[in-house]
């Protein structure tokens, strides 16, 4: 029985690790596949999980600390496609300088407010999101196997794993399913097409920029307001880019995406696991060894194992429409 | 007195300094086939694309059916019933022909009930037309000439009654040429109006019933085609009068001295572009290759300029191996050992377009005296020598310091070649030698190449178009997927019959 209460445990914590890639995975399908960019995703948590902290402190709600990160991560969405968008800027530098001017605001704001050089005040119970336990959830844990499942894998979230695994397939069908979604696919692949399709192909990628902005702010609130109870220098700890690769691993398609997103999720949650135990035959792991798996694997995953990823055609051209 | 369905008055548009259109007046008639032919850069796109809704003009006024109308977007084009067909197909690749034909008019937010009724439409659509196009085909998996058809089917079903085709032949064999005609033809029939961009004359005295020729951005004539002749169109097109026909002597074959044997190339994706071909050329010909584009022709081209690596076979240079699938020789030692290449992609291959125009001149020849002493450049020697040669070769403007992204096509095209003539080479590989290239141009071109052959080096010749190949060549080769799938001695032989070649069905 231990062994299956392991499993469950490491499934339960996966699902939670992978959650913030889930959300900026899927943020970056927006703004990829609409044909910019998007090597911001980083900095946008980290400053959506700074201003959600900060907001949810002050305004003593995390919902309104949450709305506050979503109107500031939509700002910098719109501050990356005025760059690259309406000023036909280099996509990657504009994604670059969001990243840097983020580490250092942040940093700077919490020393100035706070006093503390990037670190905010912790937040109470009343101003963060708690773990929901589904009904029932204690009484069914002693129902073999089901019990497992719902009480300790389904149960004990917090409001954004829900909401991250929600949003897959909300996304795949605006994608797939909505005229929006096919001309959101189209202005990446050829902008001509949907210029000459009378559609604004600056209009578009302002769009999918917006939804980007909202997607990511919950990866951002996600960290300092729920899993941690305040936010900390450089909290997104490199999720973004991990997102990121999980995204092209996933072949700019939200299911695949996800299947990577949890990929990573689970080989942090392994690494957390490892940390520590005694294996037969081997030993103990060095740490830094154990920690370096997750990057690895995106590494060797990249490299080698997805085949080539076909990303959508225009994808960091700037729209020169005349000669 | 039939009155026009599309009127321009007085229409302006500049891109920075370049005037593009300089007072255009042009009316258009209901129900006729109207062309507009003028040389590469004379503005016909630029003027289409404003009427498209593409660009705004910097003045003037468009009317359509009597009615003023200010065009913002391709939208509003659309909406009053202008469709076109660009040169650059505007396509999804990867998306199926049913979501290019609605993209932008998909009439409902998520998709159901109107798509539904969009597929009947475009079903009906292709029954009257004749169009046998499968809705659900992806664009990548059809050949050019359906693409077009896609496009064509787009707009009628946006409900165009104006249809504008910009050089809609230039990618088609002769036979797919036939068909579109054949189809341009029954949409007149049904009352649609068609205007027809291009600079090749025979389309416009086949197809069209009036029409207009541009030069240098203005509007030099309006004519019924009846009552014109190519001659006197070519001249209105290039403000001289231009000799159409190629002066060729009868050849002077000589030895063997290029050969390619069961040579095969992949491309950079790893398809295999060239597969198994063997050729020779002998000093004192022009070998042509015909085909549509994308059969192999630029792979095979990069393999004996050296630039892209030999798959398995050898090519031969008099009599020597000089590259096979181990070692081969660079373009550096290709040219020292008499072998010149004109590549098909001037803008990407053939110079640095920031550079100017002296730059290029000299270029893989800067290093060598009197262009440099000890690793450093005599500018005065470059600019005496580049002046000269820009003389002999007609560029024009005759400016050595001007940035070649400035020149013309056709003048560009000549940097190109005096660089590579200049040196007498022995054999002479040429891709697309008068792609974008002005009808003047043209002809100073092909008189160089006949030159060469002339005086006895080994001439490949790839072009996509065919007059160009039938009235170079004294011998020609079709090129298929990869494969020679004809050979012919240039005596008799039509475009037709090249053209059933180059679709790969003789």
């Amino acid at each position: 029985m231990e062994f299956l209460s392991d499993i469950a445990s490491l499934i339960n914590s996966t699902l939670r690790i992978s959650t913030p890639l889930v959300f900026a995975a899927m943020a970056g399908i927006f703004a990829e596949r609409s044909g910019v960019i998007d090597f911001s995703l980083e900095g946008k948590m980290l400053m959506a999980a700074f201003v959600a902290a900060v907001g949810s402190y002050y305004l003593g709600n995390p919902w309104l600390g949450l709305l506050l990160a979503i109107i500031v991560c939509v700002c910098l969405s719109m501050l990356h496609g005025f760059a690259s968008v309406t000023h036909k800027g280099d996509q990657v530098v504009s994604c670059v300088a969001i990243n840097i001017l983020i580490i250092g605001l942040t940093t700077a704001l919490a020393a100035a407010w706070f006093g503390q050089a990037g670190l905010t005040p912790t937040l109470n119970e009343e101003q963060r999101f708690l773990e929901i336990n589904l009904p029932f959830a204690d009484s069914v844990r002693d129902i073999p196997i089901i019990g497992t499942l719902y009480s300790d894998i389904l149960s004990g979230h917090y409001v954004f794993v829900y909401l991250a695994y929600l949003s897959v397939p909300i996304v795949f069908w605006i994608v797939f399913k909505t005229s929006f979604g096919l001309r959101l696919r189209a202005v990446g692949e050829n902008p001509s097409a949907v210029d000459t399709a009378g559609i604004n192909v600056f209009a578009m990628r302002y769009k999918a920029l917006a939804v980007n902005g909202v997607l990511i702010a919950f990866a951002g609130a996600h960290l300092s307001t729920a899993v941690n109870a305040n936010f900390f220098r450089e909290m997104s700890a490199g999720r973004g880019y991990l997102a990121l690769a999980a995204m092209i691993f996933g072949k700019w398609h939200p299911k695949t995406a996800l299947i990577a997103c949890l990929l990573f999720g689970f080989t942090d949650a392994l690494q957390i696991r490892l940390q520590g135990v005694e294996l037969p035959a081997i030993g103990e792991i060095p740490v830094q060894l154990i920690q370096a798996i997750p990057y690895i694997l995106t590494v060797v995953l990249l490299a080698g194992f997805v085949g080539k990823a076909i990303a959508p055609n225009a994808i960091g051209q700037p729209y020169i429409k005349e000669r | 007195m039939v009155s026009p369905i599309l009127e321009l008055t007085n229409i302006n548009k500049s891109f920075g300094h370049v005037q593009a259109n300089k007072n255009i007046n042009l009316k258009i008639n209901k129900g006729t086939i109207h062309g507009i032919i003028g040389e590469n850069g004379a503005g016909k796109s630029t003027l289409m694309s404003i009427v498209f809704g593409l660009y705004q003009a910097n003045s003037g006024s468009i009317k359509i059916n009597g009615k003023e109308i200010n065009l913002r977007s391709p939208r509003d084009s659309i909406v009053n019933g202008i469709g076109m067909v660009h040169q650059h197909f505007m396509l999804v690749e990867n998306f199926t022909v049913l979501e290019n034909i609605i993209l932008g008019f998909e009439g409902e937010t998520v998709f159901g009930e109107k798509l539904a009724n969009a597929k009947k439409d475009l079903e009906k659509l292709c029954k009257t037309y004749n169009f046998n196009i499968d809705l659900d085909a992806t664009i990548a998996d059809l050949s050019v000439g359906f693409r077009q058809r896609v496009e064509i089917l787009k707009s009628l079903y946006r409900g165009a009654e104006i249809l504008i085709l910009d050089e809609p032949t230039g990618v088609l064999t002769p036979q797919e040429v036939d068909e579109l005609f054949k189809i341009l033809r029954s949409l007149k029939d049904e009352g649609k109006t068609i205007v027809l961009i291009t600079h090749k004359l025979i389309e416009i005295m086949d197809l069209t019933s009036e029409v207009s020729v541009m030069r240098q951005g203005e509007m030099v004539g309006h004519t019924k085609t009846k009552d014109t002749n190519k001659e006197q169109l070519a001249e209105m097109m290039v403000g001289r009068s231009v000799l159409l026909r190629v002066d060729k002597k009868e050849i002077k074959k000589g030895e063997v001295i290029f050969k390619v044997n069961n040579l095969s190339v992949k491309d950079d994706l790893d398809v295999a572009r060239v597969k198994n071909i063997n050729l020779e050329i002998r000093s004192g010909e022009i070998l042509g290759i015909a085909g549509v584009t994308g059969n192999g022709q630029t792979e095979l081209l990069e393999a004996l300029s050296g630039i892209r690596k030999v798959e398995s076979g050898n090519i031969q240079l008099f009599g020597e191996k000089i590259s096979d699938q181990d070692n081969f020789l660079n373009p550096r030692m290709l040219k020292e050992k008499g072998l010149a290449h004109v590549p098909e992609d001037r803008q990407r291959m053939g110079l640095i377009s920031d550079f100017k125009a002296h730059e290029n001149l000299i270029f893989g020849y800067h290093d060598q005296e009197p262009f440099s002493k000890s690793a450093v450049l005599n500018s005065q020697e470059i600019t005496e020598y580049s002046s000269k040669i820009m003389q002999e070769y007609d560029v024009r403007p005759n400016s050595p310091n001007l940035i070649t992204s400035n020149f013309s096509g056709g003048n560009q095209q000549k940097i190109i070649l005096s660089r590579e003539l200049n040196e007498n080479p022995k054999v002479l590989l040429v891709g697309q030698p008068t792609r974008g290239v002005d009808i003047g141009a043209i002809e100073f071109i092909h008189q160089r190449l006949i030159d060469m052959r002339d005086r006895g080096a080994a001439i490949l010749l790839a072009s996509v178009e065919l007059d160009e190949i039938l009235s170079l060549s004294d011998r020609i080769i079709v090129m298929f997927d990869g494969k020679i799938v004809g050979e012919k001695e240039n005596k008799n032989v039509t475009d037709r019959e090249l053209g059933l070649l180059m679709a790969g069905v003789a």
